[in-house]
């Protein structure tokens, strides 16, 4: 029997030829890259994106990869830069839209400053933080996310430090949309997803991912499916939450929904003259 | 064509305008802010964007994600900004990407004398970024060259596609000279290769031709660009075998050195009957200049070369230059660019002469530092 290729719905959306992805097996960035182009499908279907225009930024580490699986320009630079780069692109040329995807040791830790200063100027891009609570590429040292207590390979009595809340952060500044979904419930990625494309100005949503391979490793939960299981039990769903509600708290709870929406004019915007 | 009277770091930014320059990112720095505030005020007027970024890391990063979308590029900064651009221009290297860095330098390391020249960071210009490549440096000597070498900076950007260094200097930065404007047709201006209309499939943006320089397809287009900070194939995929590594590591280098005719620049004179060669280049040289006529005048066969520029040299052409005995190299550092003067003249008398100098040194501090060698 002749062997046949299976098409996939989404197969036009990736470079087929760099497929099988490098994620682990149970890594939950798949999920996330699903939904992400499931969305994009739609948008473009619907003829309110123009596939050409869009493009797609990446630094370094596991998602930030994503970028040269997808069939868009795209542009997989140095760690933590995505941002600035992505900036100069849609500065230069404002048709294009930007997606930023990274890691929270690459968008918040390294990249952490211009993370602040394009929510502060308002930068018509959309930033997408995969939380994974650690550095997953290089296998399993302390992230800006990581939670206190956790031993990772270069905090093996526990971390003594306070994590990063980035919805907070960014929600403090001039973002237009700040949102937060988990790999749990793809379908509030594509929601959210699906919003932001619509909209101008800086928008971020942070994806909380699974990372068994390394990350459970850390916390005792090698298994993909007991680690999905454990991160959809703390996942909660709120309906327009407040900024002071954006909790991600392993012991707690991890809080998600839409926490800032606002239509604050954009960088872009102001610099055409559009609004002020 | 138009007569004006301007400061190095004011037709640092004619030049670039004059070029065509669409997009500028910079962050504040002695002593070349002037040039991006030069830029706020008139790079709008000629259709272009500027903006004051967070860091100079963010700058230069900037600056290579709108030469993708099609700009000429640009930022300007000073040593301890550039230290911080050191990774990203690796980024522009490995993806080919055309822009242009200024570096006004002043005295290091570390703050240094933020107001004070220095020709310190010849050798940083070079290999300011870890790995393998040759990337084009200018320095000039006057206000005039100051506008004359960025246009050049952004032609060899635009023509090799690869970043280009101009490495000027706070005396050059704050003199005052006149200055000769050219309108756009007066000049040479090169705009980089693109493909083609776009096939629907992937263009490969690495893909070399004859020259070995790739067109180089723009974001939003439909191309579907793939810019790979990783060792990459023609396609933009990683590749990390020996073949893959190799043939780009070797095509980023010889893409310039096979347009060394264009890329390296030099003023010799006195030097048919010279018995001793001074070689200089950017402020100090003005002064080497002066010194070599005073040795003229005391019966000295003095010759003088002026490199325009500093990287990559052309071996042959230097050592045709004259026939001296004796060379002597004047510049402001410890005697950096005496390495590779020491190297081509190898079979002659080459000596340092470092001068250290916070001013712009005299016509007397290089006389007094070249005259132990004479």
């Amino acid at each position: 029997m002749a062997m046949t290729r299976q098409i996939h719905p989404l197969d036009k959306h990736l470079r087929l030829e760099r497929i099988p992805t490098l994620y682990c097996p149970g890594c939950g960035l798949g999920i996330a890259l699903g939904a992400l182009l499931r969305v994009l499908d739609k948008r473009i279907s619907e003829g309110t994106i123009n596939p050409d225009k869009v493009l797609w930024v990446g630094g370094i580490g596991c998602s930030s990869r994503m970028v040269f699986y997808v069939n868009y320009d795209a542009a997989h630079v140095i760690h933590g830069r995505a941002i600035p780069f992505a900036l100069g692109a849609v500065l230069a040329n404002p048709d294009l839209l930007a997606i930023v995807t990274g890691g929270d040791g690459d968008i918040a830790g390294i990249g952490g400053n211009h993370l602040i200063h394009a929510a502060r100027r308002n930068i018509d891009m959309i930033v997408l933080m995969f939380t994974n609570f650690v550095y997953a590429m290089t296998g399993g040292q302390v992230a800006p996310t990581t939670p206190r207590g956790v031993s990772t390979t270069t905090t093996p009595r526990g971390n003594p430090e306070y994590p990063v809340n980035a919805v907070k952060l960014v929600g403090s500044l001039n973002a237009n949309y700040v949102a937060r979904a988990s790999v749990t419930t793809p379908h509030y990625i594509e929601q959210f997803f699906y919003k932001a494309l619509g909209m101008r100005g800086f928008r971020f949503i942070e994806i909380v991912s699974t990372c068994p391979e390394i990350y459970g490793r850390h916390i005792g939960l090698r298994d993909p499916v007991e680690m999905y299981s454990e991160l959809r039990k703390r996942v909660k769903y709120k309906h327009k939450p407040s900024l002071e509600e954006a909790e991600i708290d392993w012991e707690k709870g991890i809080v998600i929904g839409e926490f800032v929406e606002r239509s604050n004019p954009s960088l872009i915007e102001i610099l055409k003259g559009v609004r002020s | 064509m138009k007569k004006t009277f301007a400061s190095g770091n004011m037709a640092i930014a004619e030049g670039a305008l004059t070029a065509g320059l669409k997009f500028y990112a910079g962050y504040p720095i002695t002593p070349s802010s002037e040039i991006m505030e030069y830029l706020a005020e008139k790079l709008p007027e000629y259709g272009g964007i500027l903006i004051q970024m967070e860091d100079e890391i963010a700058s230069i990063n900037a600056v290579i994600g709108a030469s993708w979308a099609g700009a000429k590029a640009m930022t300007a900064t000073s040593g301890p900004g550039f230290s911080l651009m050191a990774e990203a221009i690796g980024l522009a290297i490995i993806t080919e990407t055309p822009l242009v860095v200024v570096n006004v330098m002043r005295a290091g390391p570390s703050t240094g004398v933020p107001t004070k020249t220095s020709q310190s960071d010849v050798l940083q210009a070079r290999w300011m970024s870890h790995g393998d490549y040759i990337i084009p440096v200018y320095t000039p000597w006057s206000v005039q060259e100051a506008y004359d070498l960025t246009i050049k900076a952004f032609n060899t950007a635009e023509l090799l596609r690869t970043p280009v260094v101009v490495l000027s200097d706070a005396v050059v930065a704050h003199l005052w000279e006149p200055l000769t404007l050219m309108e756009r047709g007066e000049v040479e201006i090169i705009n980089r290769k693109t493909p083609v209309d776009p096939t629907g499939e992937p263009y490969p943006p690495y893909k070399p031709d004859p020259d070995l320089v790739p067109p180089m397809p723009l974001f939003g287009r439909g191309f579907k660009v793939l810019v790979e900070s990783l060792i990459h194939d023609e396609r933009g995929f990683y590749s990390p075998r020996d073949d893959g590594y190799r043939s780009l590591v070797k095509r980023i280098s010889l893409k310039v050195l096979k347009r060394l005719d264009y890329v390296y620049e030099q003023d010799a004179r006195f030097t048919e009957d010279a018995d001793v060669l001074l070689v200089s280049y950017g402020s100090t040289a003005r002064s080497t200049y002066l010194a070599t006529i005073e040795l003229r005048k005391r019966g000295v066969k003095a010759g003088f070369l002026r490199l325009k520029t500093l990287w990559p040299l052309d071996d042959d052409r230097i050592r045709k230059t004259s026939n001296a005995r004796k060379i002597i190299v004047v510049e402001n550092n410890i005697g950096k660019i005496y390495l590779d003067i020491d190297r081509i003249f190898k079979d002659r008398e080459v000596y340092p002469s470092p001068v250290l100098s916070l001013e712009l040194p005299t016509p007397r501090d290089v006389l007094e530092a070249v005259e132990p060698w004479l």
